[in-house]
């Protein structure tokens, strides 16, 4: 079968030359390796500039803010802090039991005895009281935006980018404008989590209410009622589970982004003591501590994901107080029982210092063990990959290979046995009908050969742009031009195509093996119930805790961060990956079943070409959660734009840390639209609705 | 079927000239808010020429009290478009809604609310329960909206809950009921309120065959209870002569045409009301009446049956007595002769384009 060669493959041949031209002509026009220091445009000393401005003739409104809002979280931390331990956990112990049953409860006790037997009480409960207060926050201004945005398609048009902007900054770099304008303490780590936090509130509100079916609405409205009573009685119970799972996701967004704000200090919370102890190298500690924050997401979690499925069978009718109120009242009388008995029974209060258990100096000598007996195994891994995988993606076949690293050196032989290949890979593919097979094969040799760091700036600008008009069209290819250039113009092109490189291995790693064991899980039940607490686990880890166990065995570096990346990643991979498989509609697996394929071709011909959409929105996810941990994995040492974020935040230059945060976002909100588009193109085609 | 209770000569709803466009600038195709135009076809091209979308043209119709009045259509013919006219859910381009003589369209936004809470019920094809509330209190809904105190709206629904036979099921949640189950809480709920017209929009479309028979048993138990003055739409023509009064078919946002189940059997307007009736079984829709054919000849000496009798149950009196039957009325007079011969005539009335001369 011979394919005819249409319009797309000779765009895509034109682009391939000028690639190819630019490649040539680098190493005599010097600005097109490197873009010229002259023509950086300097933003981020305007940025600094209005910055500055502000600062000076409105800091006294911000920290007017900051003033009122210290008020509220010192008052739940006093008394959080005051109350004894065992009041608190009571209770919690009885909301957990209403929001999901006996077992959550059990849970939720046995994780805060752990806080209170290792001897972070103090710490924790410094981090829920700072929770506490952004979580309401949070869900206020959310669903104030949601409803707004229902109302005025308007308002939604504006709300909706800047929602993409908020989740895909990077989270260092707004705590630096807000440290700017509202001063060192608690409150920096509050407002950056309440504007974390809000953003999934208000996608679930207007979701929500948008989802209820327009003959509720109307039967609603046949029954009388008022506008008001129409939205408070009609379209806001019909939509309460999806707003339950916007106050569900927006108190984790809320938790990982106290624990993430208290890098900036002086907070004295849960996060602060991770930290430091990973400063220290004490992982022992760090391990503890973090699984303090891990509980505790879980126990959060649990409880909001509770709530919001809970099925409300309550019986109507005849109930007295005392049955309506149950728990309540059980609540209440709980406390004050606690609280009496722990006036006796001090270690009720305050659990004494002498019964804490700490198991972190027998943790640091297995581990330091572990390191002695398994070094030469862990160097091999480390070096495998740094020489095989990480160093080709970065600088290239043309350097990567040496003798010191692959045991040869790059020959005339060597390279035209590889561009022989290439090219007959591509001829094949492309007379076999499926050119766009060719063309990313040709690409992906001449990324390779080079090095993505090895790349002219204006060949992979122009690969973006033309990529996103076969994909999205005019506008997205107008979109990745524009954010291209602005990385480059802004001169952190460098770092943000070592980030790209550090993020795009990570991505393909977990992707693919994410995909892997998602197709595994589909077929095989038990591989899907062991799959599923593991991802459960990994997604509601706030990002700091997943660099522990990686830093302890690899220490500081970018494999470290490659593999926190990936364990992070890969959990969208292998949920969409299931997903997509076992959503297929049943027709078509009867279908190709009576015609008699077989396993193998059920699989790949069948199953995984209609699944491929769904597949892609996992690609999106894996994406955006592989930036995500990048830009926290700067705490271990890389070399991208997040670890610019994370000086521009330590120095306190807010220009150069935000400009390389929009870069990011950047990034992150092109990735985010081409894998988007493809997937809705490729669901248009099947005839199968976007889910 | 008949229900012949109620004064069937009062109009209680009456639908003049409706028209509904949607589109860019749908007002710019009328001069007033009345929807009467000299040519409604060449309106109709029109529009559609300009790239609007018609969804109702020029629709008449009058529902009297006690009346049961289908309106029956194939989808995207327009029927829940007007039905949705009709109660101002969606708002007409132009034309007429009287209710009580009043012109609904020129109701305040809160005297129509106060209309929906106390003169209109209705029905949803997909139900339209409240999902975060269970049967009593989707049922009493309509009733909280108003403001009435617990006790007594629960008192009311209970009654309403009796009615459509769901005792036992108060504290149910809509999930867990089968699709007949959730239809019945959504008629009780129309009915809380005790309205006076009911709208009932494909009540019965997203159920099972043998369900949906039962339904409309039901249905007409209760109005048969109930005496409200009906709007019911369906796209089931078997459907609609089963329950109709009086029916309407609609196409392309317009009335084909409107009358008794039979006169449409009898006569249809055109080729496509012909392709309905065609598979229709005449001979249990049919009545004496309908047969019957005045004579100046005597008809002391033939057999009597009565006016309302299905022509199914005088078949083998016909098919032995070439003279056929005297037909009589309520009143005791005689209407005419019901003879093989009128039988046939009045079926090729039905059958054949050209109109057969009497």
């Amino acid at each position: 079968m011979t394919g005819t060669f249409d319009r797309h493959f000779f765009h895509w041949i034109g682009v391939v030359g000028v690639t190819v031209l630019c490649l040539w002509l680098q190493g005599d026009w010097k600005w097109l390796s490197e873009y010229p220091g002259d023509w950086v445009v300097p933003v981020s000393d305007w940025l600094n500039a209005i910055m500055d401005w502000i600062v000076k003739y409105s800091g006294w409104f911000f920290l007017g803010v900051s003033w009122v809002l210290e008020w509220p979280i010192d008052a739940v931390r006093v008394v959080l802090n005051a109350l004894p331990w065992s009041v608190t956990t009571f209770v919690v112990c009885v909301v957990a039991y209403a929001a999901s049953g006996w077992k959550l409860s059990l849970f939720a006790f046995l994780s805060m005895l752990y806080m209170v037997v290792i001897g972070y009480w103090f710490e924790s409960m410094n981090t829920l009281s700072l929770v506490a207060i952004s979580v309401p926050m949070a869900i206020v201004i959310g669903f104030s935006f949601g409803v707004w945005g229902f109302f005025s398609k308007r308002a939604e048009r504006v709300i909706m980018p800047m929602l993409d902007l908020f989740q895909t900054v990077p989270t260092f770099a707004y705590l630096l404008p807000i440290l700017m304008l509202f001063g060192f303490g608690t409150v920096v780590g509050l407002i950056a989590s309440v504007m974390y936090s809000f953003p999934p509130m208000v996608r679930n509100t207007i979701v929500g209410l948008r989802g209820v079916s327009p003959e509720v609405i109307e039967s609603g409205l046949m029954s009388g009622a008022t506008q008001r009573q129409l939205f408070w009685q009609v379209r806001v119970p019909s939509s309460m589970r999806q707003i339950l799972l916007g106050v569900n996701q927006a108190t984790m967004a809320s938790l990982s982004m106290v624990i993430i704000a208290s890098i900036i200090g002086g907070t004295e919370d849960i996060g602060w003591e991770v930290l430091t102890q990973i400063r220290k190298a004490q992982f022992g500690e760090s391990l503890l501590a973090g699984l303090v924050i891990a509980l505790m997401a879980m126990v959060i979690d649990r409880i909001t994901a509770g709530l919001a499925t809970r099925s409300d069978n309550y019986e109507t009718g005849e109930k007295t107080f005392i049955q309506r109120y149950r728990l309540w009242i059980i609540a209440a009388i709980g406390s004050i029982v606690f609280g009496l008995i722990a006036q006796i029974a001090a270690p009720l209060n305050d659990w004494p210092r002498a019964w804490e258990i700490d198991p972190s100096d027998a943790m640091n000598s297995s581990l330091t063990y572990l390191i002695v007996n398994f070094r030469p195994q862990i160097e091999a891994i480390k070096t495998f990959a740094f020489f095989f995988v990480m160093l080709p993606a970065k600088i290239g076949l043309q350097q990567a290979v040496s003798p010191f690293t692959w045991g040869f050196a790059l020959t005339t032989t060597h390279k035209i046995i590889y561009a022989a290949a290439i090219l007959g890979m591509v001829t094949f593919l492309s007379l076999r009908g499926s050119q766009k097979a060719g063309i990313s094969v040709l690409i992906s040799g001449i990324v390779i050969y080079f090095g993505l760091a090895g790349m002219p700036w204006p060949a992979l600008v122009l690969i973006g742009a033309v990529a996103g008009l076969k994909i999205g069209g005019p506008m997205l290819a107008a979109g990745t031009a524009a954010g291209l250039m602005f990385i480059v113009m802004t001169g952190t092109w460098s770092e943000a195509i070592l980030s790209i490189y550090l993020c795009g291995i990570a991505v393909v790693l977990s992707f693919v093996a994410g995909s892997a064991i998602g197709i595994w899980a589909a077929h095989n039940e038990t591989v899907s119930r062991v799959v599923r607490p593991f991802n459960d686990t990994l997604q509601t880890m706030p990002l700091f805790v997943l660099l522990i166990p990686f830093v302890m065995i690899f220490k500081i570096g970018e494999f470290t961060a490659l593999l926190a990346i990936i364990a992070y990643a890969i959990v969208p991979a292998i949920r969409y990956g299931e997903h997509g498989l076992r959503s297929l509609p049943d027709t078509v697996i009867e279908a190709a079943t009576m015609i008699g394929a077989t396993r193998s071709q059920m699989l790949w011909q069948v199953k995984i070409p209609l699944a491929l959409p769904v597949m892609m929105l996992g690609l999106n996810q894996t994406i955006m959660y592989g930036i995500a941990m990048l830009v926290i994995a700067a705490l271990v040492g890389t070399n991208g734009l997040e670890q610019i974020v994370y000086i521009g935040l330590s120095d306190g230059d807010f220009g150069v840390g935000i400009v390389a945060g929009i870069g990011m976002a950047i990034i992150a909100i092109i990735a985010d639209r081409m894998t988007n588009a493809w997937s809705r193109k490729r669901q248009q085609e099947l005839g199968l609705s976007p889910s | 079927m008949k229900t012949s209770t109620g004064d069937l000569n009062t109009v209680k709803l009456s639908c003049r000239n409706v028209w509904k466009v949607y589109g860019q600038q749908p007002d710019q195709f009328f001069n007033s808010a009345e929807g009467k135009v000299e040519n409604a076809a060449a309106l109709s091209s029109r529009i559609l020429n300009n790239d609007h979308i018609l969804a109702n043209a020029d629709v008449s119709f009058d529902v009297h009290v006690g009346e049961i009045f289908v309106i029956m259509g194939l989808s995207g013919s327009g029927k829940s478009t007007i039905v949705r006219c009709l109660s101002r859910l969606v708002e007409p381009t132009a034309g007429e809604i009287l209710l009580d003589g009043e012109d609904l369209l020129k109701k305040t936004d809160a005297e129509l609310i106060d209309i929906r809470r106390h003169k209109m019920g209705m029905v949803f094809q997909s139900f339209g329960l409240m999902p975060h509330l269970n049967v009593i209190d989707n049922i009493a809904f309509p009733l909280k909206i108003q403001g009435i105190a617990e006790a007594d709206r629960y008192a009311q629904a209970s009654r309403v809950i009796e009615l459509v036979g769901l005792q036992g099921r108060e504290n149910n949640y809509p999930r867990e009921l089968s699709g007949g189950q959730q239809q019945r809480v959504g008629i009780a709920r129309s009915l809380a309120v005790e309205p006076d017209v009911w709208f009932l929009d494909e009540p019965f479309s997203a159920l099972d065959p043998l369900i949906r028979k039962q339904m409309q048993d039901e249905f007409l138990r209760i109005q048969s209870k109930l005496h409200k003055s009906i709007v019911f739409i369906t796209h089931d023509f078997q459907e609609a002569l089963r329950i109709a009064d009086r029916m309407a078919i609609m196409r392309d946002g317009a009335i084909v045409q409107i009358g008794r189940p039979v006169d449409l059997i009898l006569s249809p307007a055109d080729d496509y009301i012909r392709e309905f009736t065609q598979d229709v079984p005449w001979e249990s829709i049919l009545r004496a009446a309908d047969i019957a054919k005045p004579t100046r000849k005597k008809t002391a000496n033939l057999p009597v049956v009565n006016e309302d009798a299905l022509v199914e149950t005088l078949l083998s009196q016909l098919a032995s007595s070439a003279d056929g039957v005297a037909v009589k009325a309520a009143d005791g007079s005689i209407l005419g002769v019901a003879s093989a011969q009128s039988l046939a005539a009045a079926l090729a009335s039905g059958v054949s384009s050209t109109a057969v001369d009497e």
